[in-house]
């Protein structure tokens, strides 16, 4: 498959041809080498990463550039320099700051709750949904601090740290709970994600040639051995953080949603937006786990790992939660008419249907309700194009549905007088591109130095995928007939 | 508040012991250095032929090669290279000797020692403001006010109580004065042809010159002046005339009562000045015939006018009586959005009206053909005025004849000597002195050596055919004295810097003709002189003011038994309370020769002085150019204002451009759509399109400036003339509005709902604006208030919280702001503005929605977009007793006091912005850049960028030489707030803890009407009343229970202290049919 022409190599990725839905979680004459080969030598041998890499890597790093002359700009000039106004005090930074922990979203749902359904096909996804959910969560934390006006004391005043003054944090402000439910969801999601490294790490260690990666792996791996202890140790560690990690994936973003919820503005005060944001955050977040794994199954011969069958399950959530977020579309709608409160009312029908920013309402549900009812259909699951630039319409949408919540219902609300519109600077686009850079140069620096798969948890499923029994690293035996065998 | 007297410390003014305090505090707040650097060169300059010294301004500015020269450690080194060794032992020997005399440091440097009071200045307590009463002149009229000073320092105008044309209130155009004297753009030294010189040289040059004159009798001296009233002045003047008996004396007001005086000279036969007497007692229907009695801009007298025709229509419980306005007018002005009855009509129509109104009275004069207002509703409103005490007020801006005319249909009406009454005028000028045509003929003649313009900018404002500029540059020396370097200036010989008013001692008229006291309260920040100093020193009698004025008062008036006593309540007051001489006698007019009324078609355009910036004069004041003028709510520019109906047919929208063009001049404008501008008509405002004046005034593009009007203005039509055509370019620009427009397309308005609610969307029956006619209320008022405290019970009742949490002790604050008297004036806009030290942001920023004021006075419209009812309604932060701002604060930086007070905690405060997101009256604003710097405020990316393009005009205006004079106008009780963080409209809570403080002193309650907030107090219509309402007796608490009270948004619980009053019009029942119970809902 090693095509010298990358561009070659991406017209082959993109040929458009279905692949075969294969019901098998691991195809090939795979063994534990195999395995360990497919995976571990991503990081072990640099020179799998091609030209390509370093493209993606260098618009990632200009992205971060980018983000670097936003965020200096921003603390020597001030918030003034995005589009804000009075009423609309918040505009880009939250539907920002919303849309990347939704998309943080899919990693934990993934690593916790399936691992706690026993859902083994996790295994071949959930690391970098993991890596995901952490990168996409820092470029969330960025801005709730930033869009501060005086960063410098939000970051600690916004804490409940002991001073002499006495004065604390207000707990009856939502963004006091995002602070708690943020911060938490991000140690979490850290540990778990680092927790399921170790054992891979050390395999990663045993295996290094490079006198330098050894040593650092060794670091990292914690001195892991593989003993029997060791393993009922991480066992137990990793199963009560899926317990911890399970309802923070329900909470983080019903919290976030508490922002808007909890206040009085019409078009904010919905109470079916917690279970809401929460379907859509699990849409955006499996439409970003789509976007990233088509390209890099293809790219670094990851298709027996990552098998159609997980496309096509993850298509199927991306419908699944495409459809509550419908509903909840629908319900918003709903209740607009059926609370008889004027505001709500204007605000969906004179704001959203009718409104001079109606055109994002429609283009919404475009992106969010229409695009993936091509789900539906079992061959356009198989067809990567097709699901790739579904996912691109979900992020799209999803971003659009907190531009339609936040910016939009605070241009006009109880006092004619006051109603504005809201138009975005520059630098406000500076910053969102900027972060994507820096997700980007993130995601593919993790893609180079750490297992984009989790190698000892795929030679479990491939253990169990062949009935069980003895295994030795060196059992060679890879009948392709009993991969099928577990579904 | 006290009042205090600083007559009596009359050693001299420069040097009273105040004087030098002034001076040393000044000095410690440390003026930049090329300031300083001026004063040093200058004074070493004195009484010698400085070119010899110094070479170009650039070399004594900040100018980069001046900077590079001043670095260069050594700029001719070269030179030295070529040093001999003999020269170097010589230049080492005389080097050592120098060293040597460096410890002798008093030698050469100047001691001067800083100390604090010593002895401290009598009634001066650290902390705590003094209060002196001045006036503040305006086209001649004097408004009196009251300084408030901090240990020598003014910061802030408020109006006189004792002073007629005041009464305690005060103008937007007076209150922004006190931004003037800190501006650091006014003129501050004696320039010769760009060159720095000194007072003395030009006395030394000038004096020469005068004594040439003086064989021929002054024929080649010419005095340019504006309005004056000043008494002591004029003498001055006059004695420098009769010196100089054949000198000539001309005075030009751009937007002066020319009409006003020759209309009383063609109806009594002299000048005379009406004052009008709207009181309850004297007035119950009044008439404006293109009159805008309420504004500052368009009526000396306005605050005084503005209180009686409130005190008209307060109604207060469950019945009243009311007043009644009825107001034909073209561009809508505040009478007119007051009006119980509006027509628009074209200015040129308001003769025909009058001419109608006058044959209905049985007048003998031809009533005019054309029928602009309905028959019977012209009928009607005849017999009203006829029937109940009418009075007929003729606008300024309208020819002599159409006032003659009007004072013959008050003298039918009765209303001379009751509504009406007459004094002598009160601009001298405009009698005594000459026009400005004479002095453009010599000028033109070449016969005019010494031109005097004494303030003004007429190569700015002449009218255009004048081509004033041409004829100026004729005149051999031409003297400018004036506050701001202006157009003007800039083709004069000498350039003299004058004092701000509250620098110098002065008199002036009131609008009524009673003497008003101008004391000053700082030593002057520069070297400026007043015009009566100017004319003592041409007089070769110089003195100081103080003296000139003084002496003039020991003279005319103040003399008779104890001078010294009469003369100290005489600055203490501020106003002479001595009763003026009114002219009684009955206009004889002579219908015959009144001229026949003009058919006016097409297009005609309207002059008006910009409701903020007045005839130009305020240009480079940030205040009022952020101030939204009341109609439009448009900050920084004019434009050119057209109605609906004619925006709809020639497919103009806001923001568009338009080519103006009138006798063959054109200019560019923005388009403005006003509901209630009459078809066809055109109205631009004054006073922009400035090329010079200051960093303020000369924006331009997007960052304001507007055009210039007086490009098209002629001297046969300065305020309205047809034959104007308008053509759309193509083009749009950007104009900064502080209110959307949405109300007017609302076509989709609900027919019957007109009048009571504000729809925002269909369907929206909120009470936004109550609004009921007065018939209406007086029989209905008490059903109403039963349903609405229905409404309001079940309200409360659906509150989760128990009702004790809201029964806190102590004081309980809460205001009340009666939309009844409201007048939309900006008063309290800019009271606040000065009193809470909130900055002014541009037009970009205003463009981006993020102006600062505390106070907004939002514009409400009903009815048909051509002829609209017009609501005001000011809307500060309410201070809900459930706010919805607090509880979402994460640091609790807004949280409620004891007293029922929302406050702000600038120090807490991150600055997340969700409290203004949940704030349902959006009354918070935020600090997006740093705006409160006030020094960048002026100095803003503007005039850098201007700076580029546009060198000449923004000479001197970097940052780093413009003086930190404008720190001192902030008001030292209250924070200011840097960027990121939330401020909103504090109650004036440091008003409330002075006084709190006082009464804890005296160990008693705090009293009703103790404090008055900042705007309360500038408000002309005591709108606005603030108090305890655990009081009883308090005046806010009986106006909470008022019938009219209600609280805006009140289903959404959040309790608001800030009650409004409902609105009442006095329509007359033979016009408009009463209201019905169910319309009013």
């Amino acid at each position: 498959m090693a095509t010298k022409n990358p561009i070659e190599r991406y017209k082959e990725l993109f040929k458009g041809k279905p692949e075969p839905l294969n019901d098998a979680m691991i195809t090939g004459r795979q063994t534990n080498v195999t395995l360990d080969e497919a995976i571990g030598s991503l990081v072990l041998n640099q020179k799998r990463h091609k030209s390509s890499w370093w493209i993606f890597f260098t618009i990632g790093v200009m992205g971060t550039g980018i983000l670097g002359v936003a965020i200096t700009w921003l603390l020597y000039r001030g918030i003034g320099i995005w589009g804000n106004n009075q009423p609309v005090a918040w505009a880009f930074d939250i539907v920002n700051f919303v849309w990347w922990i939704g998309i943080g979203h899919a990693g934990t749902l993934i690593s916790a709750i399936l691992l706690l359904l026993r859902q083994q096909w996790r295994n071949s996804i959930n690391r970098f949904s993991e890596a995901m959910t952490i990168f996409a969560v820092m470029c969330a934390a960025l801005f709730p601090i930033l869009h501060t006006g005086r960063p410098w004391v939000a970051i600690y005043w916004l804490f409940p740290v002991p001073n002499q003054l006495g004065v604390w944090p207000q707990f009856r402000s939502p963004l006091m709970w995002d602070v708690f439910a943020v911060s938490t969801y991000f140690t979490v999601s850290l540990l778990f994600w680092f927790i399921g490294l170790v054992p891979d790490f050390a395999t990663l260690r045993d295996k290094s040639k490079n006198k330098i990666g050894r040593v650092i792996l060794a670091i990292v791996s914690l001195g892991w051995r593989g003993s029997q202890r060791h393993w009922h140790r991480y066992e137990q560690a990793y199963l009560i953080l899926a317990g911890l990690s399970t309802p923070l994936v329900l909470s983080v973003h019903s919290i976030v949603s508490l922002d808007f919820a909890v206040s009085v503005v019409p078009g904010w005060n919905v109470t079916v937006f917690p279970p809401y944001f929460v379907a859509g955050a699990v849409f955006a977040g499996f439409a970003m786990v789509l976007t990233f794994a088509i390209p890099v199954r293809a790219y670094y011969g990851l298709r027996d790992l990552i098998t159609m069958r997980h496309i096509d399950w993850m298509a199927k959530i991306t419908l699944a939660t495409g459809l509550i977020v419908a509903y909840g579309y629908v319900l918003e709608a709903f209740f607009g008419w059926y609370s008889a409160n004027p505001y709500e009312w204007d605000m969906t029908m004179y704001r959203r249907f009718t409104g001079p920013y109606a055109w994002a309402y429609y283009l919404l549900i475009v992106c969010n309700i229409i695009a993936p009812q091509i789900f539906w259909f079992p061959k356009a699951r198989q067809h990567l194009v097709t699901v790739w630039i579904v996912c691109q319409f979900v992020s799209v949408g999803m971003w659009l549905e907190r531009f339609v919540i936040i910016p939009m219902s605070l241009t006009a609300n109880y006092l004619p007088s006051a109603n504005k519109m809201y138009y975005p600077t520059i630098w406000d686009f500076l910053m969102f591109g900027g972060t994507i850079g820096f997700f980007m140069f993130l995601m593919l620096l993790f893609i180079r130095f750490m297992p984009i798969i989790n190698i000892f948890e795929m030679k479990d499923l491939l253990y169990k995928l062949k009935g069980g029994g003895p295994q030795t690293t060196t059992d060679a035996v890879g009948p392709d007939e009993a991969l099928g065998g577990v579904r | 508040m006290e009042v205090h007297d600083h007559g009596h410390r009359d050693e001299g003014h420069g040097d009273t012991a105040l004087g030098s305090e002034l001076l040393s505090e000044s000095s410690a707040v440390a003026p930049s250095l090329s300031a300083d650097l001026q004063t040093e060169l200058k004074a070493s300059l004195a009484g010698k032929t400085g070119k010899q010294y110094w070479r170009s301004l650039e070399e004594l500015s900040d100018s980069p090669q001046m900077q590079r020269f001043m670095d260069d450690e050594f700029p001719n080194r070269s030179s030295l290279a070529q040093i001999n060794r003999r020269d170097m032992l010589k230049f080492m020997g005389a080097s050592m000797a120098l060293a040597g005399l460096s410890g002798c440091r008093s030698v050469f440097m100047p001691q001067e020692k800083l100390v604090p009071y010593v002895k401290a200045p009598e009634e001066l307590v650290p902390g705590m403001p003094l209060f002196y009463a001045s006036s503040m002149m305006l086209g001649g009229y004097a408004t009196g006010v009251l300084v408030e000073q901090h240990e020598g320092r003014p910061t802030r105008l408020e109006g006189n109580p004792e002073h007629g044309s005041s009464l305690g209130a005060l103008d937007s155009l007076s209150q922004a004065e006190i931004l003037n004297l800190y501006d650091p753009d006014r003129t501050s030294v004696v320039t010769e042809k760009d060159d720095i010189s000194t007072w003395d040289l030009f006395t030394e040059r000038i004096g020469v010159q005068l004594e040439l004159q003086n064989s021929i009798g002054g024929a080649g001296v010419r005095i340019l002046t504006g309005a004056i009233s000043s008494p002591s002045t004029i003498e001055q003047i006059e004695n420098f005339l009769k010196t100089y008996p054949q000198a000539r004396w001309h005075s030009y007001e751009p937007v002066g009562r020319g009409g006003v005086y020759a209309g009383a000279k063609a109806a009594f036969g002299r000048a005379l000045e009406p004052i009008y007497d709207f009181s309850k007692e004297k007035t119950k229907a009044i008439l404006t015939l293109d009159a805008d009695f309420m504004s500052a801009a368009s009526m000396p007298g306005s605050l005084r006018y503005a209180r009686e025709f409130a005190e008209g229509r307060r109604v207060v419980g469950d019945r009243g009586d009311m007043n009644r306005l009825y107001a034909i007018e073209s561009t809508p002005t505040l009478c007119g959005a007051m009006a119980d009855h509006r027509w628009p009509v074209k200015s040129a129509q308001i003769y025909g009206i009058a001419l109608n109104l006058a044959a209905a009275l049985g007048l003998p004069v031809q009533a005019s053909s054309t029928n602009t207002i309905p028959a019977e509703h012209f009928a009607a409103m005849v017999e009203d005025l006829r029937a109940n005490k009418g009075v007929v007020v003729c606008g300024d801006f309208q020819p002599p004849h159409v006032h003659a005319l009007v004072h013959a249909i008050n003298q039918s009406l009765g209303a001379i000597g009751r509504s009406v009454r007459f004094v002598e005028p009160v601009n001298a000028a405009a009698t005594r002195a000459g026009d400005l045509l004479p002095l453009l003929d010599d000028l033109q003649a070449g016969t005019v050596e010494l031109l005097f313009i004494i303030g003004g900018n007429p190569l700015y404002d002449a009218p255009a055919e004048y081509q004033f500029a041409e004829s100026l540059k004729k005149a051999k020396y031409k003297i400018h004295h004036t506050l701001y370097e202006n157009e003007t200036s800039q083709l004069c010989s000498w350039v003299l810097p004058a004092t701000h008013f509250l620098e110098e001692w002065g008199d002036g008229l009131g609008h009524d003709g009673s003497v008003s006291m101008i004391q000053p309260v700082i030593a002057p920040l520069y070297e400026g002189r007043s015009v009566a100093e100017l004319f003592s020193l041409l007089n070769r009698k110089p003195r100081g003011s103080y003296d000139i004025v003084r002496d003039y008062w020991r003279r005319n008036g103040l003399g008779g038994g104890n001078f010294e006593k009469s003369w100290r309540q005489f600055v203490h007051d501020g106003v002479l309370k001595k009763p003026v001489v009114e002219f009684s006698g009955t206009p004889a007019v002579s219908f015959a020769t009144l001229p026949a009324p003009t058919e006016t078609s097409g297009w005609e355009i309207t002059f008006r002085a910009d409701p903020t910036i007045y005839d130009g004069r305020f240009a480079n004041n940030g205040w009022l150019q952020e101030l939204p003028k009341p109609l439009t709510k448009l900050t920084w520019d004019n434009t050119a204002i057209i109605g609906p109906a004619d925006a709809t047919e020639m497919g103009l929208h806001i923001d568009d451009v338009v080519r103006i063009t009138y006798k063959g001049t054109t200019v560019e404008a923005g388009v403005f759509v006003l509901p209630g501008q009459p078809r066809q008509c055109l109205t631009v405002h004054l006073g922009y399109g400035r090329t010079r004046g200051g960093v303020i005034a000369t924006v331009q593009g997007d960052h304001g400036g507007g055009f210039n009007a007086y490009l098209l203005r002629r001297a046969d039509a300065p305020f309205f003339s047809d034959g104007v055509t308008i053509e759309k370019v193509g083009t749009e620009m950007n104009l900064a509005t502080t209110q959307t427009h949405q109300p007017i397309e609302a076509a989709k308005r609900p027919p019957g709902l007109e009048g009571s609610v504000v729809p925002q969307f269909p369907g929206d029956h909120r009470e936004v604006i109550l609004d009921y006619k007065l018939d209406f209320f007086n029989e209905h008022i008490n059903e109403e208030v039963e349903k609405r405290a229905e409404i309001s019970k079940e309200i409360r009742e659906n509150n989760l919280f128990p009702e004790e949490i809201f029964d806190w002790k102590g004081e309980q604050w809460a205001m009340t702001i009666d939309l009844n008297t409201c007048i939309g004036c900006n008063a309290c806009v800019t009271a606040c503005q000065s009193e809470n030290n909130i900055p002014v942001v541009g037009k970009v920023q205003v463009g981006r929605h993020r102006e600062m004021h505390w106070i907004r006075i939002d514009r409400y419209y009903s009815g048909s977009g051509d002829n609209p009812t017009i609501n005001w309604q000011p809307v500060t932060c309410v201070h809900c007793e459930k706010a919805p701002c607090e509880p979402v604060c994460p640091v609790a930086a807004t949280v409620h006091s004891q007293e029922g007070l929302n406050q702000m905690i600038y120090n807490r405060c991150v600055g997340t912005r969700y409290c203004s997101n949940n704030c349902p009256y959006k009354v918070r604003r935020f600090n997006y850049l740093n705006f409160s710097d006030n020094q960048r405020q002026f100095a803003t990316w503007a005039n850098l960028d201007q700076q580029q393009k546009n060198p000449e005009a923004a000479v001197g205006v970097t940052e780093k030489n413009r003086r930190p004079l404008l720190k001192m106008l902030n008001n030292p009780d209250v924070t200011v707030r840097g960027r990121g963080v939330m401020e909103k409209c504090t109650y004036c809570v440091q008003r409330i803890n002075n006084a709190r403080i006082e009464a804890k002193k005296a160990n008693r309650r705090i009293k009703d009407g103790e404090i008055v907030t900042a705007c309360q107090q500038a408000c002309p219509t005591q709108t606005i009343v603030f108090g305890d309402q655990t009081d009883p007796a308090a005046r806010v608490t009986k106006l909470r229970k008022d019938p009219r009270a209600y609280l805006l948004l009140e289903e959404l619980q959040t309790r608001p202290r800030t009650s409004h009053l409902a609105k009442l019009r006095n329509p007359n029942p033979a016009i408009e049919p009463a209201q019905t119970a169910e319309a009013a809902h």
